[in-house]
């Protein structure tokens, strides 16, 4: 009888065990987002002095591209137009549905008028949206890299050490923002790293500070009165593919639907 | 970097729609495009050759050790394109060192180690452990070394030792079916798992990858064992190129299938991404996935091999026939591989417009460079065939079709 009830506990714990080595597999092999959202997200940035996130008001964005042009300037971004940290898209709503998008050389030189100028065909409403890195919580570029080279620093910045990365592309693939490109001189994927030397030495990003109608505010969500605090409670706050739970931290106020 | 430059100008002419600014460089190139065309017949190509191991399908078995040799000669090529398109190809070590485990890419380097040293390189050494060591006593000189070395010293060619091939060989097939499974799953999952991509991102994707390597696996076999038995001068083994027939048939079948649900699924479903989705296929994808992956590589090879079964055709058309549809099998999975990989790129995450894919002539991610990558395999075989000859030349009275139990060449 004692034995019996020995070979039942054994056999109970065995099986314990193979639940806890399987839930831990499990966990292990949850993507950090998932790991992250369960169980740290409450928390994020908890041991960093500082967390950071952008807010961008896109009624007051002008479309004059100096955003771009100093990102370029700051961060030895290539000159041509097919590497940007950050750019800016034109949007124009036309009355019967249309909807055209563009961003030429991102935006940088400013905006072209509209072609419906010449074609008279009715507009509802045109608006500019400045976009850039996401910057995550659950990032899927950072889950990709076979190396590690792109990581989440504490501050919740997507960076990527350049001297690490081999060069895959598989991150470019895996954001869905088409933030990132292969940075031609490098040869290694290069991003927006909302100015993280400027940050370092308490300096705003590149593109808030040139902006001349404050339409992107940065905030250090650790701290309690912050400009993104203020944007959250005056406006409408949309992230971008909210649907891909990538959870971005650049906030949108008052987004229209068509942006993707 | 300026001739770069210059494509990605001339790449903008052709965009139409809205792409997001970066999107106008193609990440992914026609080296990509060949590296999971090579390990699915890497992958095939062993899938045939457990047939005749694990399932006893006798009829197939002069290709046993040809589908062997075949899947190490792509095997050892597998990684060369991807590594060709590394921006730092110096530091690819690093995915070994520091590899980030929660990145199916990372997983590369070890499912592809297991796969070359645990299954492919074991298994060949088993099965030609005999024939080694016989061709060492044969020869003299550097030659004899040589193959000693290669069947490492060993010497035992008793019944028992004979005895623990044949289970070893059985046992490492039995792994190695999962393996061969793991190593093409998993480049599928590669594109599989990229939310980002509504092209791509297809929990189907692994299925689909596995089964149409299983089928230009066998295609590719087909076609080699042809040409050698011809070169060779020998005569055709019509019972064993039936089977192999028989097996591309209804893996077309399960492939093509699998394929059609993936497409009526997207259909149905008909998501934010439908409507790009279906320009892309009618515009830029039109040529190469309608016309020759669906029409050509597919629907025509079934139609043959279909015809083929239902009617007596004589053997000489009947391998005529085996021959063409296998090609075209060939030409319809490379376009697979094409419409997957630069399919997902052709179309913009913002789902507002398409851009183009103009391949290079020369340079690193040119077709000359692609088209190397594709022959080097076949010089790799044709080594490795001199080295270990699949077939032994027949002596007087030999049985074609059971030529493995035949003695060994004596001069290889």
């Amino acid at each position: 009888m004692k034995k019996e009830k020995n070979t039942i506990k054994r056999r109970e714990f065995l099986r314990k065990l193979a639940e806890g080595a399987s839930a831990a597999g499990l966990l292990w092999l949850l993507p950090e987002g998932i790991a992250y959202g369960v169980f740290v997200s409450e928390h994020a940035g908890e041991n960093a002095e500082h967390y950071y996130g952008m807010g961008i008001y896109v009624d007051r964005c002008i479309g004059c591209g100096k955003c771009v042009n100093a990102c370029k300037n700051e961060n030895n971004v290539p000159r041509e137009p097919f590497f940007f940290r950050t750019w800016v898209e034109r949007y124009v709503i036309f009355e019967d549905g249309e909807v055209k998008v563009d961003s030429p050389a991102g935006g940088a030189e400013g905006f072209p008028p509209l072609d419906s100028e010449k074609t008279n065909k009715p507009v509802i409403k045109s608006f500019f949206v400045p976009k850039l890195c996401n910057h995550c919580d659950n990032p899927p570029c950072v889950q990709v890299c076979p190396v590690g080279a792109t990581f989440k620093s504490p501050e919740g910045v997507v960076l990527v050490d350049a001297d690490y990365c081999i060069g895959c592309r598989y991150c470019i693939q895996a954001c869905p923002y088409g933030a990132r490109y292969l940075n031609p001189q490098t040869k290694t994927a290069d991003k927006c790293t909302f100015c993280y030397h400027r940050l370092a030495r308490g300096f705003l990003p590149a593109c808030v500070e040139i902006c001349p109608t404050r339409a992107r505010v940065f905030a250090d969500l650790k701290k309690r009165s912050n400009p993104l605090q203020r944007l959250m409670r005056l406006a409408e706050v949309h992230t971008l593919k909210p649907d891909l739970n990538t959870e971005p931290k650049v906030y949108y106020a008052n987004l229209d639907g068509e942006v993707r | 970097m300026e001739q770069l430059i210059h494509q990605l100008y001339s790449a903008l002419q052709n965009v139409t729609g809205f792409i997001y600014p970066n999107e106008i460089e193609l990440q992914w190139s026609i080296l990509i495009v060949i590296y999971p065309y090579i390990t699915g017949l890497v992958a095939g190509a062993f899938i045939l050759a457990s047939l005749v191991k694990v399932f006893n399908v006798k009829e197939v078995s002069p290709t046993y050790r040809l589908s062997l040799l075949t899947a190490l000669a792509f095997l050892i090529v597998a990684p060369l394109p991807l590594l060709a398109h590394l921006g730092h190809m110096e530091r690819s070590y690093e995915i070994f060192l520091t590899p980030h485990l929660k990145s199916a890419m990372a997983v590369f380097g070890f499912v592809y180690l297991w796969y070359l040293m645990v299954v492919l390189l074991l298994e060949i050494w088993f099965d030609y452990r005999k024939d080694m060591i016989e061709w060492g006593n044969q020869s003299r000189g550097l030659k004899k070394l040589f193959y000693r070395f290669l069947v490492l010293f060993s010497k035992d060619t008793s019944s028992e030792a004979l005895a623990f091939d044949k289970k070893a060989v059985r046992v490492i097939t039995i792994i190695g079916i999962p393996s061969a499974f793991l190593l093409h799953g998993y480049v599928g999952f590669i594109f599989g798992s990229v939310k980002a991509n509504p092209w791509w991102s297809s929990v189907l994707m692994p299925v689909v990858f596995l089964f149409s390597a299983i089928v230009s696996g066998i295609a590719l076999v087909l076609l080699l064992y042809m040409i050698a038995t011809m070169l060779r001068g020998e005569k055709l083994d019509m019972r064993c190129l039936d089977r192999l027939a028989d097996f591309l048939f209804y893996s077309i079948i399960v492939d093509f299938s699998l394929e059609m649900l993936d497409f009526i699924h997207r259909l149905y479903q008909s998501e934010e991404s439908i409507k790009i989705i279906s320009q892309m296929v009618s515009s830029r994808l039109f040529v190469s996935l309608i016309v020759i992956q669906i029409l050509i590589g597919t629907l025509v090879p079934l139609g043959t091999l279909f015809f083929i079964k239902i009617t007596s055709l004589n053997e000489e058309l009947r391998r005529l026939l085996y021959f063409l549809s296998a090609i075209l099998v060939q030409i319809g999975i490379f376009s697979t591989r094409w419409n997957v990989v630069i399919g997902g790129q052709l179309f913009s995450k913002s789902f507002r417009g398409l851009t183009v894919y103009k391949m290079e002539l020369l340079g690193v991610e040119g077709l000359l460079v692609g088209i190397a990558f594709l022959v080097l395999p076949f010089i790799i075989l044709y080594v490795l065939m001199r080295i270990l000859p699949p077939w032994s030349s027949p002596g007087p009275g030999a049985d074609e079709n059971s030529s493995k139990q035949l003695q060994p060449q004596t001069q290889p």
